[in-house]
């Protein structure tokens, strides 16, 4: 009976801390959104952007790439929301549909980006022969100008989707290499990772148990501004005609297109411009946010 | 300082280095053959190999690296294979809208955004610090493109103040010549301003935190004297930072921007040249342009040590 009574309680004890950490947690998370009202705010943003992207058939009056669904550089009415382009496509469906290039081109290079930078970086960090070598080469690339060697990278390999996923996280990777060395560097000097080697821990052991839980934090930061980089320099790259390739509604496309009648047509520009900025607004709200609540000493920088 | 010069200057050498291959790379990442994507579909082998040999590029991959070497320091960045003119002169040709507007984009946004900075962090969170962050926040966000394009249709077609297109010469007049280059530097500066308020408003906060600012306060001293003379004095060197570190987003904001305004610079040069795949003048260009870029970040750092002798170890 009496040992009954307490495999209970330790069972009941189990479930309650299970529940009271999730609790906690998602408390937690509350009120850092309710102090921190600009993180809210880009991750409402970014939510939005998600699903019009997600739900952009039900969204949009017409299919993206349908010609002369109503007259040619039709100012917005009732009937086309943000008027229609040169060859009468409705600039409100192809806004919707230009969410899902962009978002798509953030998601591929942000994880490109982190998956490279950290595998570099810990090499880096961990072998001090290729860390000379790696580091110069990271060095020289980030002397680059980004937007000049990610338009010369598209040029160069051609215009495609992929080849502008490769060229932007070619640029965004020497940032995130530099984290994640300096996490490493710092990191193998501790006393815990000292004593995990002096106990016999494989390499392998320490990365997962000590290095990675300390590159979370930084990471998560630099990935939602890498994320914001990309879908601006993705938009420049493809408003210059050097993005991805015409047929593909996207928000620098349809500037592109309108650059020449911007005078005429002000909406061709207005409102895919608009949709852009608020999508970057909303990620870096977000990073700012994220910064400032798992790097206390960086608040207010940058 | 001297040595703290010589030093700055020798770490340069890797980094120039670097650029050098990668730019040296660049012609040889395209897949396929960069002498026909150049010569055209129509081009016969002939012509095709004229090309190949005019650029050396029928030599061992060694040598052309060994040449192009040579060739940058001697200062020639070989010729358009279009209009056969020296890479060094269409630059040179360029350059006077695309250094203007930067110039002046630059002075315009420190004037503009370390006031703002200094206001924001001296009124912390009250309405005056959040507009100044609000506009600082949508600045990052906002594209330069789009701010020029929205510009044009409220400064040059609603209210005609301003062209809507093109740049006139300085030598055609001080006042047209303003006029042309204020549109696109205002494009251009937004950015720069929304780093440099931002970076200024988070250093002054730092600093007002010292015991100095307090004593300078306690001992009667104006707030006038205390923010400029104690506090930003000390809070200028990371300013002086973001200032460097913006000169990227000011080259990219650069190369959009003429395009929006249809402005004869550096930027419209290479965005030419990549339409055209005019492989010489993207590679130029892009050095040229990079190694400008470390100049100026070199000349911030020596300017950092400069300011604070601490970190002139």
């Amino acid at each position: 009976m009496a040992i009954d009574e307490r495999s209970i309680d330790t069972a009941a004890i189990g479930r309650r801390s299970f529940w009271e950490r999730n609790r906690e947690r998602l408390n937690a998370f509350q009120l850092t959104l309710r102090h921190n009202p600009n993180m809210a705010i880009g991750l409402f943003i970014l939510l939005i952007a998600v699903l019009m992207a997600i739900f952009a058939p039900v969204i949009a009056t017409d299919p993206p790439k349908e010609l002369f669904t109503e007259p040619r550089l039709q100012a917005p009415s009732m009937d086309a929301y943000f008027g229609t382009d040169s060859v009468g496509r409705d600039v409100y469906s192809r806004t919707i549909y230009g969410s899902r290039l962009s978002l798509a081109i953030g998601a591929s290079v942000t994880v490109l980006t982190i998956i490279s930078g950290v595998v570099i970086g810990i090499v880096s960090g961990y072998y001090k022969l290729a860390d000379n070598i790696v580091m110069r080469f990271m060095d020289g690339l980030m002397a680059f100008p980004s937007f000049l060697l990610a338009i010369a990278l598209v040029a160069l390999l051609g215009a495609s989707f992929q080849n502008v996923v490769i060229a932007l996280s070619v640029v965004e990777t020497p940032r995130v290499v530099r984290i994640v060395r300096g996490s490493v560097l710092s990191l193998r000097e501790r006393q815990y990772v000292e004593g995990a080697l002096a106990v016999g821990a494989r390499p392998l052991r320490i990365l997962f148990t000590h290095i990675f839980p300390n590159l979370v934090a930084p990471l998560t930061v630099q990935a939602t501004f890498v994320f914001a980089l990309a879908i601006l320099v993705e938009a420049g790259l493809s408003f210059l005609g050097a993005g991805v390739p015409p047929d593909i509604p996207s928000w620098g496309n349809m500037m592109g297109d309108a650059n020449l009648l911007k005078q005429l047509a002000p909406w061709m520009i207005f409102f895919p411009g608009l949709f852009l900025s608020l999508t970057v607004l909303g990620a870096n709200l977000l990073g700012d946010g994220l910064r400032d609540t798992l790097d206390p000493r960086l608040r207010g920088t940058g | 300082m001297g040595r703290y010069t010589l030093q700055r200057l020798l770490a340069m050498i890797p980094v120039l280095l670097v650029v050098a291959v990668v730019t040296f790379s660049l012609i040889h990442l395209t897949p396929g053959d960069p002498v026909a994507l150049m010569a055209g579909d129509e081009a016969t082998p002939e012509q095709k190999e004229a090309i190949r040999k005019d650029m050396g590029l029928d030599k061992p991959i060694y040598q052309q690296l060994i040449i192009y070497f040579a060739d940058i320091l001697r200062g020639d960045l070989g010729e358009s294979i279009f209009s056969k003119f020296k890479v060094t002169e269409l630059i040179k040709q360029r350059l006077e809208p695309t250094l203007f507007i930067a110039l002046f984009s630059q002075i315009v946004s420190i004037i503009i955004a370390i006031p703002l900075g200094i206001l924001a962090a001296w009124k912390a969170n009250t309405w005056v610090d959040r507009v100044v962050m609000i506009i600082a926040v949508l600045g990052l966000a906002i594209p330069s493109f789009w701010l020029g394009a929205n510009l044009i249709w409220l400064f040059a077609v609603k209210l005609p103040w301003f062209p809507a297109f093109g740049y006139v010469p300085i030598s055609e007049g001080i006042l047209p010549w303003i006029k042309s280059i204020t549109l696109p530097s205002i494009s251009v500066g937004f950015i720069s301003a929304a780093l440099i308020a931002r970076m200024t408003r988070a250093s002054m906060l730092e600093v007002l935190r010292e015991d100095y600012v307090r004593t300078a306060r306690a001992k009667g001293l104006g707030e006038q004297a205390v923010l400029l003379g104690h506090a930003f004095k000390n809070a200028s060197i990371p300013v002086v930072t973001i200032i460097g570190i913006g000169i990227a987003g000011l080259v990219s904001g650069l190369v959009v921007t003429e395009a929006v305004f249809g402005i004869p610079g550096v930027g419209r040069l290479i965005v030419d040249a990549v339409n055209r795949r005019d492989y010489p003048v993207i590679q130029g260009v892009i050095l040229m342009v990079t190694v400008a870029y470390v100049l100026i970040n070199l000349i911030v750092d020596l300017i950092y040590g400069y300011l604070d002798p601490r970190i002139r170890y």
